[in-house]
């Protein structure tokens, strides 16, 4: 993540006429700057790990009769 | 002020009328202001109504006053959950959301429409529920177990509240998409809006929850369905019940961030770091839920341990680095401000006279010494028995939704009322007091209620004498002391309550016009507040003497109460 802003102008000019390379974004922040892959982690882990994993549980106590 | 702004974005895109703040120089799209309005206005409305209840349950379990006859005790209680848990603070947090959202980013509101649509359902829910307590069916408590059964209209108030604010929530996301295409920002979104997606995405979860399990229990109410299984629906329910309060703190940090930005100009110590604490709370922290079932004996200790012991510290480290990096950020601001003598000056000469900052930052210390810390010890398992179902617990959480986020509220209250209404307050030296006296009786109430818990007075009884009881049983004295002072405090955080709502009602009402030439905030702002809260950028220095002080006290306060509590724990269990 660039400490300079996110549009942070990091692109190298070998050349007036040259094309500005694309500046490379690391994958932690093309993570954290989608926050629809963040809404599927963020309900899926505790979906997983609390609630079908409880749900599991509850299910599998036997029920006197 | 007003202008018209649609040439630039493009014919297809709907017309959006902004106006810029000539304080802030925030863009303010109409829609997401009259929107962000209602939903605070609202939220203060239940505010008021709640913080009522909750006074009359104070009085009642102050065994000198007892003010309410047992079965009203029960039923206000109800309702005194129901109003603060839920309504007050979600009314509000969706506010947060399209000011984070919208104003920020200084785009329009998506699905304005549906926007309202989502508001007039959560009223109606919040309405219903009022009324089905009242009138006195539907006397469940806040977590309504199975198998008490409420009125069908609470179980189905419920459900409409709740599908109004998940619409509330995607409008929020749709306003992401919006401000993204048609490019009101550069690169990432600003920490504050990170904050707000964060409390989003906690809200998703929260809310489906709610759904799931209270349908059936709706249907259960109306014969439909022959039996809810009680832990069933305790674990989907807490899955709402204590996410709903995970909303809460990852939208009141999103506010400490946003009142040290505007007040003091404080950028993030660091972006990157911040950021990985948010998420830390996406990926954990609804796991808490957990913490509310370790007595249960039909779930097994690894369920508990894992979601508790393991996933919840991550979440809890997330907040510790919050409560880093905010006083952090202040710091830093403050030096950069001129305030560099020694190791406190940044401190002792920071705006206390300003309710915003002082809230914010009671709020913050509150939040971490006395919900932070208690939270910890609560979900600890084997800590867990010595307080679990005791008024220790409502002492935890109202020292994390009272002393923390119902406090970062007011004062982001304070902060937002003249901006978007353009009044300013109307009694700014009442105004300096009230997080104070707000502030006190809420650490009062949290303290007493967790000293009382600690001596094994139970939560959630009317009578602590058992004068009735068939099975006698006396508590120490002690306990009865801290109910009285838990009482005084209620009383305390009531009038604290009271100076708010009447300075934010009166202010809206009457305040002195904004809107004129000349006109001044009581209460400035930074010179940079816009660009200090809508932008991204770190400040990118470990410097801070007061804060490393400051944080090593807690760490301390936090080791020793932590195995303070290991210490009582051994007493139970004496090998001989």
């Amino acid at each position: 993540m660039s400490e300079t802003g996110g549009g942070a102008e990091d692109r190298q000019s070998h050349s007036p006429e040259a094309e500005p390379a694309p500046e490379r974004i690391p994958a932690m922040q093309q993570i954290l700057d989608n926050p629809f892959l963040l809404l599927f982690l963020g309900v899926t882990i505790p979906t997983v790990i609390y609630l079908i994993w409880g749900i599991m549980e509850i299910a599998g106590i036997p029920v006197e009769g | 002020m007003t202008t018209i702004d649609t040439g630039a974005i493009g014919a297809a895109v709907p017309r959006a009328e902004f106006r810029t703040c000539r304080f802030s120089g925030l863009r303010i799209e109409a829609n997401a202001e009259k929107l962000i309005k209602f939903n605070a206005v609202t939220a203060v409305l239940f505010l008021a109504l709640g913080g009522l209840m909750g006074l009359l349950v104070a009085l009642t379990r102050w065994p000198a006053v007892q003010i309410l006859p047992a079965d009203w005790f029960y039923l206000v209680l109800t309702g005194h959950g129901a109003n603060v848990l839920l309504f007050w603070i979600i009314f509000f947090e969706i506010a947060v959301l399209y000011f984070a959202g919208a104003v920020v980013l200084g785009s329009r509101l998506a699905a304005p429409k549906w926007a309202w649509t989502g508001f007039v359902l959560m009223v109606v829910g919040a309405v219903m529920a009022n009324y089905a307590v009242l009138r006195g069916d539907s006397t469940v408590m806040f977590t309504s177990y199975p198998p008490l059964q409420a009125s069908q209209w609470f179980y189905l108030s419920l459900v409409l509240f709740a599908v109004g604010a998940l619409i509330a929530v995607f409008v929020f996301f749709g306003t992401l998409v919006v401000a993204k295409a048609e490019k009101t920002y550069d690169g990432s979104v600003p920490l504050v809006t990170f904050g707000a997606i964060t409390a989003a995405i906690i809200a998703v979860f929260t809310l489906a929850s709610g759904a799931i399990i209270l349908v059936p229990t709706w249907l259960w109410s109306l014969g439909l369905v022959t039996n809810i299984d009680s832990l069933m629906y305790k674990v989907v329910w807490w899955g709402m019940g204590h996410s709903s309060q995970q909303i809460n703190v990852s939208a009141h940090v999103a506010i400490w961030y946003a009142i040290a930005a505007m007040v003091v100009g404080a950028k993030p110590l660091s972006e990157k770091v911040s950021r990985m604490a948010y998420f830390m709370y996406i990926l954990f922290l609804q796991l808490a839920s957990a913490h509310h079932i370790l007595a249960e004996p039909g779930m097994s200790s690894a369920w508990k341990i894992v979601n508790t012991s393991y996933m919840m510290y991550l979440a809890v480290m997330g907040s510790m680095i919050h409560g880093l990096t905010v006083p952090g950020a202040i710091e830093a601001a403050q030096r950069r401000n001129g305030f560099t003598r020694g190791a406190f000056e940044w401190l002792t000469k920071a705006p206390w006279g300003n309710p915003a900052f002082s809230g914010m930052f009671l709020s913050l210390v509150m939040f971490g010494f006395i919900g932070g810390i208690s939270g910890v010890v609560l979900g600890t398992e084997q800590l867990n028995v010595l307080m679990h179902n005791t008024i220790y617990v409502p002492g935890h959480f109202h020292g994390t939704v009272v002393a923390g986020t119902t406090l970062a509220f007011m004062a982001a209250t304070f902060l937002l009322v003249p901006l978007l209404f353009q009044r300013d307050i109307i009694w700014p030296r009442l105004a300096k007091w009230q997080p104070y006296v707000f502030g006190l009786g809420a650490a009062g109430i949290s303290l007493f209620m967790m000293g009382a818990g600690t001596l094994g007075v139970p939560r959630r009884q009317w009578d602590i004498s058992l004068a009735d009881a068939v099975l006698r049983f006396e508590f120490p004295p002690a306990a009865y002391l801290m109910m009285g002072l838990n009482g005084i405090s209620g009383v305390l955080a009531a009038t604290g309550g009271v100076m708010f709502i009447v300075i934010i009602v009166a202010t809206i009402l009457a305040g002195p016009r904004l809107d004129r030439p000349g006109a001044k905030l009581a209460f400035p702002l930074h010179d940079k507040a816009r660009e200090r809260v809508s932008t991204y950028g770190s400040e990118g220095t470990l410097k801070l003497p007061g804060t490393i002080i400051l944080v090593t006290l807690f760490f301390a306060a936090f080791v020793l109460y932590y195995f303070v509590n290991w210490k009582y724990l051994s007493e139970l269990w004496l090998f001989r």
